[in-house]
């Protein structure tokens, strides 16, 4: 099948199933489980019954049938069948619970049904991303902190627990040190000059009659991945030697100059900034657009209040406008920061952590993918996830308290 | 001190003109209410004071300078906006002293001026708040006190009023009248549509409607002798009746024939000859309609819906003519059982102005 078409077909699924899950939860609970409608007491113990049945028993002797074909009789006395029996055994707690909130005893109410519908309903709209969500964030996180503290042993096939040797062993490697080191930078200078480079287009553009064209094309460099742009920005600083014509753009214009060629991605420490370029060229458009719409919603007469008070556009601009719009700078530049703390792609496709350029999430692939040693791989994941989380808090609670 | 002199200012949006040909002499220490429907320009007539709007022609003169093209912080202005317009990111402390540091006024001074203004407004206790944590009034106060720190010439007031409920708006009224009066030698500039504000407030009027100035006078002057109907109309309320009809008498009094059947009303608003038989409008407040036994000279009609509030008692006469306004009587105290009923009504010659073509007959100009 032809790629597009096959990609046609994924959204024609994606989408129905979406629709089609949609239709169904609200059929199933509004016709079947929870109808719009009083019930006798004798009806509702009749429902009562059969629900117990349909809700509770059968999915109950679905799980556990599961469990047993899964793990066997003497599989349940093992570390594993043990931690699973007590997952199974919440469930069919759940489903028991679950049928009592659904089939209430006595006379019931409309209301009571249709109440008790809505607090079911967004449970179950959210039950496949809560899942999926699970399966591919929850679940790996524990993953990850297990291997970190294991060692595989290449000969049985086994993991052994080796505590935090494979943290000490990170810690002892100057490439890690580097790489925290490097990742330091990047958290200094990519947020800072994004935000800045944005907070200043934003203000430039807001009032002349090309600045939405000229915001287009800052914007446009966040619609190229990563990698793109670090294919455009490897061709930028692509270096020939001395004789021959520069195609890349920054050395014709260095040697026009009159310097010599340089070969800019090995230049130690310097390297660092240009790799760092690539992502504010593309986070710079980010910010841009959020702080352009924060300073269009700063009321207008605040700042027609500080013309007549006597303030220039320098003071307007900084004593009144930038501080009205810190909550949305706060937010952009923690943004930028989780992007800055997870950058991989840049690094990896330009300089692939050599001279000097390398930072934690290469790192880790590194780690894990080429030198096969899964535990300081893990490791060093564990490590960015924890620097990442107190700025992701932080991140949400800014973002949660400017949408109030 | 600082008067204002407006010279055929004018204002237009590319093609579109919103102000022409305003010209007004304002002297030092008045208050100025301008007062017109919404749209009319006065607003925006403020803000070319301010200095927010460009003046597209005539010219703006203040203390006899004129500041067409000097910056709103050099025209010794201060302005406070309809919705206050404080910095949010502000105390109170701050917001009134920024126009101070940003004229490098010594620390000491800035810090007695405004403890002073504070103490004025009653705002002393709240000089560390942010404007966020004040209320409607007090942020209307915090807004005047960032004016009056700056001890300008002119202050501009734009529908200041218009954010405050009701009781409030009566209090702050006050409170802005007794400012003026601790402050005499201060012009003040005020934009409303609020007609008590305007009638209560000001030392003269500015009703401005149709882009341009519809008259300038005294508060009594606008409502005892309007120079035309819309002023007649906009002033006063319930708005003042206009009553379709024909000169058949003149001289020292002028007596009209309503159309419709309706009898005849007398005016001492003087006529010549020639203005025998001439369509007019003649305008009579709801106020100074009485009942009265003249058969002969009043205006006869039936109640259809009256009012009683108690103080006063409203009379509705729906004329047969479509689209007319009802012709409404406000009689004092009350009346019972007038529904219905076919009454004379009439008024003392001097309350019933006569209008041609829209412009009262005693500003004539032929």
């Amino acid at each position: 099948m032809h790629p597009a078409l096959q990609g046609l077909v994924t959204i024609v699924v994606g989408v129905g199933g979406c629709v089609g899950y949609f239709y169904l939860s609200n059929f199933l609970l509004d016709r079947f489980l929870l109808p719009a409608r009083a019930y006798s007491a004798e009806e509702s113990a009749a429902r009562r019954r059969t629900g117990t049945i349909i809700v509770f028993l059968l999915p109950a002797l679905l799980i556990a049938a599961l469990y047993i074909a899964y793990f066997g009789l003497d599989g349940i006395f093992t570390s594993t069948g043990l931690f699973w029996l007590a997952i199974v055994l919440a469930l069919i707690f759940g489903l028991w619970r679950l049928r009592d909130y659904v089939y209430g005893e006595g006379e019931l109410t409309a209301g009571r049904n249709i109440s008790h519908a809505n607090m079911i309903r967004p449970w179950l709209f959210l039950l496949p991303a809560i899942l999926a969500l699970g399966l591919y964030l929850t679940y790996p996180v524990f993953e990850t902190l297990r291997l970190s503290v294991t060692q595989r042993n290449f000969s049985t096939g086994s993991y052994d627990f080796v505590g935090l040797q494979n943290y000490a062993q990170m810690m002892d490697e100057p490439k890690f040190w580097e790489a925290m080191r490097n990742n330091m930078l990047w958290l200094i200078v990519v947020p800072a000059l994004s935000t800045g480079f944005g907070l200043l287009v934003a203000q430039l553009t807001d009032r002349i009659s090309w600045g939405n064209i000229a915001k287009m094309f800052i914007f446009m460099p966040m619609a190229i991945s990563f990698v793109g742009a670090s294919v455009i920005w490897k061709l930028v600083y692509d270096a020939r030697p001395e004789g021959q014509g520069q195609i890349g753009i920054l050395n014709a214009l260095w040697v026009n100059l009159g310097g010599d060629p340089q070969n800019w991605l090995t230049l130690p420490f310097w390297n660092n900034f240009f790799l760092m370029a690539v992502l504010i060229w593309i986070q710079t458009g980010f910010a841009m657009v959020i702080l352009s719409a924060a300073l269009r919603g700063i009321p207008e007469e605040t700042v027609e209040a500080a013309i007549v008070d006597g303030a220039g556009p320098f003071q307007i601009f900084f004593k009144i406008k930038v501080p009205q719009i810190v909550p949305t700078i706060v937010v952009v530049w923690t943004t930028i920061t989780l992007v800055v703390l997870k950058v991989f792609d840049i690094v990896f496709a330009m300089t692939n952590g050599q001279w000097g350029t390398q930072v934690l999430a290469n790192y880790m692939y590194s780690k894990l993918f080429t030198a096969n040693d899964w535990g300081v791989g893990s490791a060093s994941a564990m490590v960015i996830m924890l620097l990442v989380t107190p700025i992701l808090v932080w991140n949400v609670r800014n973002a949660r308290r400017e949408m109030k | 001190m600082a008067g204002l002199k407006l010279t055929d200012v004018g204002k237009a949006y590319g093609e579109v003109e919103v102000l022409k040909h305003i010209n007004l002499d304002i002297d030092a220490g008045e208050l100025i209410v301008f007062v017109g429907p919404s749209g009319c320009g006065k607003s925006t007539l403020l803000r070319m004071i301010a200095g927010l709007e460009k003046i597209t022609s005539g010219t703006l003169e203040i203390d006899g300078r004129v500041v067409n093209d000097v910056p709103p912080a050099q025209r010794e202005i201060a302005m406070v906006f309809q919705s206050y317009a404080l910095y949010p990111h502000m105390t109170v402390y701050d917001n009134m002293t920024f126009a101070l540091k940003l004229a490098k006024m010594p620390k000491n001074e800035i810090d007695a001026a405004v403890r002073k203004a504070a103490d004025i407004l009653q705002l002393t206790p709240y000089l560390d708040r942010l404007p966020k944590a004040l209320s409607g009034g007090q942020r209307q106060r915090v807004a005047i006190g960032r004016c009056i720190v700056r001890d300008p010439k002119v202050f501009l007031f734009d529908e200041p009023l218009s954010n405050l409920d009701a009781a409030l708006r009566v209090a702050t009224r006050l409170e802005i009248a007794q400012l003026k009066e601790s402050m005499p030698d201060r012009t003040m500039i005020y934009v409303t549509h609020d007609q008590v504000e305007a009638m209560t407030l000001a030392s003269r009027i500015v009703v401005l409607a149709n882009k341009g100035i519809s008259q300038v006078g005294t508060p009594l002057e606008l409502y005892e002798t309007p120079q035309n109907e819309f002023v007649a109309q906009f002033i006063g309320s319930p708005a003042m009746n206009l009553f379709p009809g024909e000169v058949i008498g003149t001289g020292e009094h002028t007596t009209v024939r309503l159309a419709g059947n309706h009898g005849t009303i007398v005016s001492a608003y003087p006529t010549r000859p020639e203005d025998m038989g001439a369509a007019v409008n003649v305008g009579v407040r709801p106020e100074d309609l009485h009942l009265t036994d003249d058969t002969e000279n009043s205006y006869k009609a039936t109640v259809d819906v009256q009012e009683n509030l108690g103080e006063v008692t409203l009379l509705f006469f729906i004329p047969d003519s479509e689209g007319a306004d009802p012709v409404i009587a406000k009689l004092p105290g009350i009346h019972r059982g007038l529904k219905g009923e076919r009454l004379n009504l009439s008024a003392k010659p001097d309350k019933v102005h006569i209008f041609r073509d829209g412009i009262s007959l005693l500003y004539r100009q032929d």
